[in-house]
């Protein structure tokens, strides 16, 4: 009686093992089964023309680089407050120390909440603030959106490193500032595993885009301008009733699915490689 | 450092607070129980019963839980109890592969194949007519998107069960599944509570992916393979017209603020669980 | 260096006295025993023969693979994918290494204590009565009247009537390492294995744990890797000698420690080196 309860788990836990491969190449298989027809280099490195949603030329080069200006600032300004976080947490706080605690859950709940309540919430900000949808406002969205989650990656590696290794640095006189940075090449690794999270949960979310950073055609100029991101140009093509339209939407998601893998990949393999340096 | 710690900490009301300050204008207007459950959805006319969107929400999350926790747990214990350490490494850069996946991705594959999945082949079987645009289809897509973050959680926590403990099952005579039953799973269930609660909290508020394959329709479903119009969903496609009606941005604000309240309570009462599971059981 | 071939066994050990299945070999006898993990040869050629219901106590400097040793009594090596076993081993006449041996019956004759004591994650009588209820003993009571039989035999019931259902984790370290020993001892083994017991405890719970096995060796027989030869001294009554993975002595105690036959015994009991 035990043996076959033990073979009927084991079968199913090797069937939804399996099940999990499958899906995982499945979903896959199926985005560039769609997108890989539509990709030309002509989408990669156009903005969309006049009648571009009517099936006539252009590409996807406004959702390219709206994407990516909107990940890099949001990733400077996440890091410019998520690294002085980390630092104080673990290394002026001490460990047991309530606020530190209370800080913990609280960045804990932050990375629980949905997207899309950060989108409301910066549209919230920048109707306060009198701005229009715009670059602006998809960064406030998307750094809120990120900080929590580069504050726990960095986190993470903050808490192993010991004590000692401070104070081993001040006894031997080290100034405050070569303490930071021994401290700062030991997390090394952490924070760049951290940009990489975050800049792939940020460039994937059409949530918090949504109501902020508006659309546009045209590669913004400056801050002020709206500006269009690779999620919202995969669902608002996707809805269109032309499939020249649509099969460009399975391009953009193809582009998106890459760079994610890119990033991915390039997370695990830098984080390999600098742990060589750690104690 | 301290200034930008406080801030952070500051973040979390300052979200709550401001969605709260936009919601009073329909709170005040209609009691919160009218809000919560009625579900007459009629803008235009003033009427804005939530109900129906919470429920969606809610059954579209517990068809995700239902689908994915199971598979997961599965998974995780075969990965880390029975596989080899090569296929642990494999299968963690594959679930690492699936949680960077963005939700609009899951939503195009949804469309391109759950949905005409369930309205051609599945449904015949039970109703007459769907869409494919339905509870099930939602219900579906989450669970493939929320599975990764749990298994990952998961194979860490296994992972800390310390061999002596396993080992000291098997000395005494018991089988790797009993061991597996009653002690590394017993051990870890404050990790297997904080993954479900995570894994929750990421199903209810998903907004794109659902969006996408749930049919965006108010009526309330009266089966799973009817279309149904989860909270974040609504948000995200009205947000447009909030503006020409009066009282419109404010209900959707207090959507918005519901979910952010819902999920915070949530988190919070599973934090203060788990504290008394730990103090108690001294797992 | 010289090495010695066989190890010198001054005395036979005695026939097992369960002779009902007519076996007559010792208890647990190891025979041209190698271990390899991943391509180093841990364990060379081991043969070796554990008296019954006695205490043998395995010494030997660290690393020299004692530990290793004691874990392929029970098959503890079972899951770890790097480790290869060629030879046999013999409990109760029977290869435990042979194709096929099925695993659980063989580790309920023998009770394992390891060096950190491991609680299972239950209540204190949960921890003793688990052995039992694995191998189908049901009913509230019965389970009771082991759990309470056996945290007797160790010393422990006093100290912990009142409060059988709390989590064992919060017992301190000492009576934790005796609920591992009631716990073990309630599958009715026939063995006991200890690897280093009490080198995690304070002196006085190593003292306890001591006399319970002076207390139960005449029902049990015991094989305990000690990493003291002061420990070996006072509870011994043969002793093997370990170095570099090979078996260079054995005997009984008072034949090893007075009269070691070879020149690295006779160095590690002078404490020439450990």
């Amino acid at each position: 009686m035990k043996k076959l309860e033990e073979k009927i788990f084991k079968f199913l836990m090797i069937g939804s093992t399996v099940l999990i491969l499958s899906v995982l190449l499945y979903i896959l298989y199926v985005i560039m089964k769609k997108g890989l027809p539509s990709l030309s280099w002509d989408m990669i490195s156009k903005i969309p023309s006049g009648g571009f949603y009517l099936g006539k030329e252009g590409g996807i080069l406004n959702a390219i680089m709206g994407s990516l200006y909107l990940i890099f600032f949001s990733v400077v300004i996440s890091l410019m407050v998520s690294v002085p976080v980390v630092m104080y947490l673990n290394f002026t706080l001490r460990r047991k120390s309530r606020l530190a605690a209370f800080a913990r859950l609280t960045f804990d709940v932050l990375f629980g909440i949905p997207s899309i309540v950060y989108g409301a919430f910066g549209f919230t900000l920048m109707i306060y603030f009198g701005l229009q949808a715009s670059l602006l406002g998809g960064i406030i969205a998307i750094s809120l959106l990120i900080i929590p989650v580069m504050i726990r990656s960095i986190d993470e590696v903050a808490i192993l490193i010991p004590n000692d290794l401070v104070e081993a640095t001040k006894s031997l006189g080290a100034t405050n500032y070569e303490t930071i940075k021994v401290i700062a090449r030991q997390l090394l690794p952490g924070i760049s595993t951290a940009v990489l999270l975050s800049i792939g949960r940020g460039i994937g979310d059409a949530a918090t885009v949504l109501f902020t950073a508006g659309y546009t055609d045209s590669i913004p100029t400056s801050l002020t301008q709206p500006t269009a991101s690779l999620p919202l140009a995969i669902f608002f093509q996707l809805s269109s009733p032309v499939e020249e339209v649509q099969n460009r939407a399975y391009a953009a998601a193809l582009v998106l699915t890459i760079i994610i893998l890119t990033l991915s990949f390039a997370a695990r393999y830098f984080s390999r490689r600098l742990s060589k340096n750690k104690i | 450092m301290l200034l930008a710690t406080i801030l952070s900490i500051f973040i979390l009301f300052l979200i709550g607070g401001g969605l709260l300050a936009k919601s009073l204008p329909i709170m005040q207007e209609k009691s919160l129980w009218t809000l919560l459950t009625t579900s007459n959805w009629r803008p235009f006319k003033g009427d804005f019963g939530f109900a129906s969107y919470i429920l969606s929400t809610l059954y579209v999350t517990a068809i995700a839980i239902a689908i994915a926790l199971p598979l997961s747990l599965l998974t995780s214990i075969y990965i880390i109890e029975y596989a080899s350490p090569r296929i642990l490494r494999a299968f963690t850069a594959v679930v690492d592969l699936l949680s960077g996946i963005p939700p609009v991705i899951y939503g195009v594959w949804g469309t391109l194949t759950i949905v005409p999945f369930i309205s051609e082949k599945l449904a015949p079987h039970f109703v007459e007519f769907s869409t494919g645009y339905s509870v099930l289809a939602g219900g579906i897509v989450l669970a493939i998107m929320i599975t990764p973050l749990i298994i990952s959680i998961l194979i860490e926590v296994f992972s800390a069960v310390p061999k002596e403990m396993r080992e000291a099952s098997l000395s005494l005579g018991a089988t790797k599944w009993q061991t597996v039953k009653k002690v590394v799973i017993r051990k870890s269930i404050p990790g297997i509570v904080a993954a479900t609660v995570l894994a929750i909290s990421r199903a209810f508020g998903e907004t794109i992916a659902v969006l996408m394959v749930c049919g965006n329709f108010t009526d309330l479903p009266k089966s799973i393979f009817d279309a149904c119009y989860p909270i974040p969903a609504l948000i995200a496609n009205n947000y447009g017209e909030m503006m020409s009606v009066p009282r419109y941005e404010s209900a959707l604000m207090f959507a918005a603020f519901l979910l952010f309240f819902i999920i915070v309570l949530f988190n919070v009462i599973s934090r203060l669980v788990l504290i008394q599971i730990d103090k108690r059981y001294q797992l | 260096m010289e090495l010695m071939t066989a190890p010198l066994i001054a005395e036979q050990p005695t026939p097992n006295a369960k002779s009902s299945s007519g076996c007559l070999r010792p208890h647990i006898e190891v025979e041209n025993l190698n271990l390899y993990i991943q391509n180093n040869h841990i364990l060379k050629n081991i043969n070796l023969a554990i008296p019954d219901k006695s205490i043998t106590c395995i010494i030997g400097p660290s690393g020299c693979g004692k530990t290793t040793l004691l874990r392929t009594f029970n098959r503890l090596h079972d899951d770890s994918v790097d480790v290869k076993i060629t030879g046999k081993l013999f409990v109760d006449c029977e290869d435990i290494y042979a194709k096929d041996t099925e695993v659980t019956h063989i580790r309920k004759k023998m009770g394992l204590l390891a060096q950190r004591p491991c609680s299972l994650p239950m209540s204190i009588i949960d921890n003793v009565a688990y052995g039992p209820r694995i191998h189908g003993v049901r009913g509230r009571r019965k389970l009771y009247a082991i759990a309470r039989h056996q945290l007797n035999a160790v010393g422990l019931w006093d100290e912990v009537k009142d409060r059988l259902k709390s989590p064992a984790s919060k017992l301190s370290i000492g009576q934790q390492q005796r609920l591992c020993l009631a716990r073990g001892l309630a599958v009715e083994p026939e063995i006991i294995l200890g690897d280093e017991a009490t080198s995690a405890l304070d002196p006085i719970s190593s003292k306890t744990i001591e006399e319970l096995f002076l207390s139960i060796k005449d029902k049990y027989t015991i094989v305990l890797v000690t990493h003291t030869l002061r420990q070996a001294k006072r509870i011994a009554d043969y002793v093997a000698f370990m170095y570099m993975g090979e078996l260079i002595e054995f005997g009984t105690a008072d034949q090893l420690f007075n009269h070691p036959k070879h020149k690295l015994t006779k160095e590690y009991i002078s404490g020439g080196f450990s």
